[in-house]
């Protein structure tokens, strides 16, 4: 299982019956694929639908029904349409459960840092600072480290947040790190092969160990 | 009743150098291409736009910023159009980004008569910067203000001659806010109709807000 998989598996043990969920571009959308038997969830679409389905086959496709990168997708029975203004009220309403986003950075706060870095690249913040204000649940779904192998979970994010104290879990290819009420990280899993040292080395903040310390429940 | 059915040329010919246009759309979903390519041709300048993203390759808004016609841009992403990033590392203050459920609003209050709105989103972010913070209940809030355009270019499937339009799928997205926020509001649409062909009850925006309705391609 490749680190992706492992880390798009274990976020989809995160969703309950009936959960509203908004996904994130990248490892968070593979998290669709997972889901648990008996387990159904709508999913909330920025750009104005819930109930977003499969992507579209080529003969299907049309500007007119597209997912937030702008690909053409479906819309599954029982779905809606609404405009950007009704999406961002769904959003920062408190109308979605759980939202799954990539990071650059997060912290022992539950900081996230995900949308610049200052003289190199803003894409603009699109809908996630939103996204992570508004929803009831911030998930974050990464790679452990970086590209260079430096730890992307610090004590205190060094880039511009996203938002403040919002994240309350995060599903690496290494572990499961909640972040408590009131800030600090407890190590709760660890991915298969690996331990709890190894995720200490590459973590950039303090970690308390779970008593409940367990290896991810990653389904085949 | 008042013509609004108009050419894309005639429609566009009111549009003053200088203006601050919106254009809906989000992506490649629900933009006007028509009427913004002919911005590009009648060659109008020093633009200000309006757009959640300035497009990416194909859009004609990503044309328009690519052809020089634009100043200033408000957005709320645009990492899909290079010529925004670089007129945004050229001079900073020719490109604000807002968060988009933010924009949203800012739009949607410059078009409902308020004066702006109160929102969670970017307290302890960079975004608050020169805002003012209000504190409601114990919790947070910054203070953004309304925003209206000159023009706004609208998408929309179908209209009838009386300007009501309807929307089909994600393409509502910035178009149905954008249409109540502007001086002059022109809609592009697939097809035209006769009033009284479309069914009230599906109407996604109100014709009276709609002075000029080009068919587009």
């Amino acid at each position: 299982m490749n680190s992706r998989e492992i880390i798009a598996r274990r976020v989809a043990l995160e969703f309950q019956d009936g959960d509203v969920v908004n996904l994130g571009i990248g490892i968070p959308t593979l998290a669709a694929n997972y889901l648990p038997e008996g387990v159904q969830i709508t999913l909330q679409s920025e750009n104005g639908m819930l109930g977003m389905g499969p992507a579209a086959e080529p003969e299907q496709a049309t500007n007119d029904l597209t997912d937030a990168g702008g690909n053409p997708v479906t819309i599954l029975p029982g779905g809606c349409f609404f405009d950007s203004s009704v999406s961002f009220g769904l959003i920062r309403g408190g109308h979605v459960d759980k939202t799954v986003l990539g990071a650059l950075e997060v912290d022992a706060n539950g900081n996230l840092a995900n949308w610049m870095i200052p003289g190199k690249r803003v894409p603009g913040m699109g809908g996630a600072m939103d996204l992570v204000t508004g929803a009831r649940k911030v998930i974050v779904a990464m790679e452990h480290v970086n590209r260079n192998g430096s730890p992307k979970i610090l004590q205190d994010c060094k880039l511009p947040l996203t938002a403040k104290n919002r994240v309350s879990l995060i599903v690496t290819n290494l572990a499961v790190i909640s972040v408590k009420k009131g800030g600090g990280l407890v190590l709760e899993e660890l991915a298969p092969e690996v331990s709890a040292e190894e995720v200490i080395e590459q973590t950039g903040a303090p970690l308390e160990i779970s008593p409940n310390l367990k290896p991810m429940p990653i389904l085949d | 009743m008042k013509n609004k059915v108009f050419s894309a040329q005639e429609a566009v010919a009111r549009v003053k150098d200088g203006d601050h246009v919106m254009v809906g759309g989000f992506l490649q979903g629900g933009t006007p291409d028509v009427i913004v390519r002919e911005l590009i041709r009648q060659g109008k300048k020093n633009l200000t736009v309006t757009s959640n993203d300035t497009g990416r390759e194909g859009c004609a808004v990503y044309d328009l910023v690519f052809a020089g016609n634009v100043d200033r841009i408000i957005a709320d992403y645009i990492g899909l159009n290079p010529r925004t990033g670089q007129m945004m590392i050229e001079n900073p203050d020719s490109v604000q980004l807002f968060p988009q459920g933010t924009l949203a609003e800012k739009i949607r209050a410059g078009g409902f008569g308020l004066g702006g709105i109160l929102t969670p989103t970017g307290v302890g972010t960079i975004v608050e910067q020169g805002k003012e913070k209000i504190t409601i209940d114990g919790k947070e809030y910054l203070l953004e203000l309304a925003l209206r355009a000159d023009v706004a270019m609208i998408r929309a499937h179908t209209a009838d001659e009386a300007g009501n339009l309807i929307i089909r799928g994600t393409a509502r997205n910035f178009n149905v806010v954008m249409a109540f926020a502007a001086d002059y509001v022109i809609a592009e649409v697939d097809e035209i109709v006769p009033v009284g062909e479309l069914d009230p009850d599906q109407i996604t925006i109100p014709g009276t807000l709609i002075d000029a309705i080009v068919k587009g391609g």
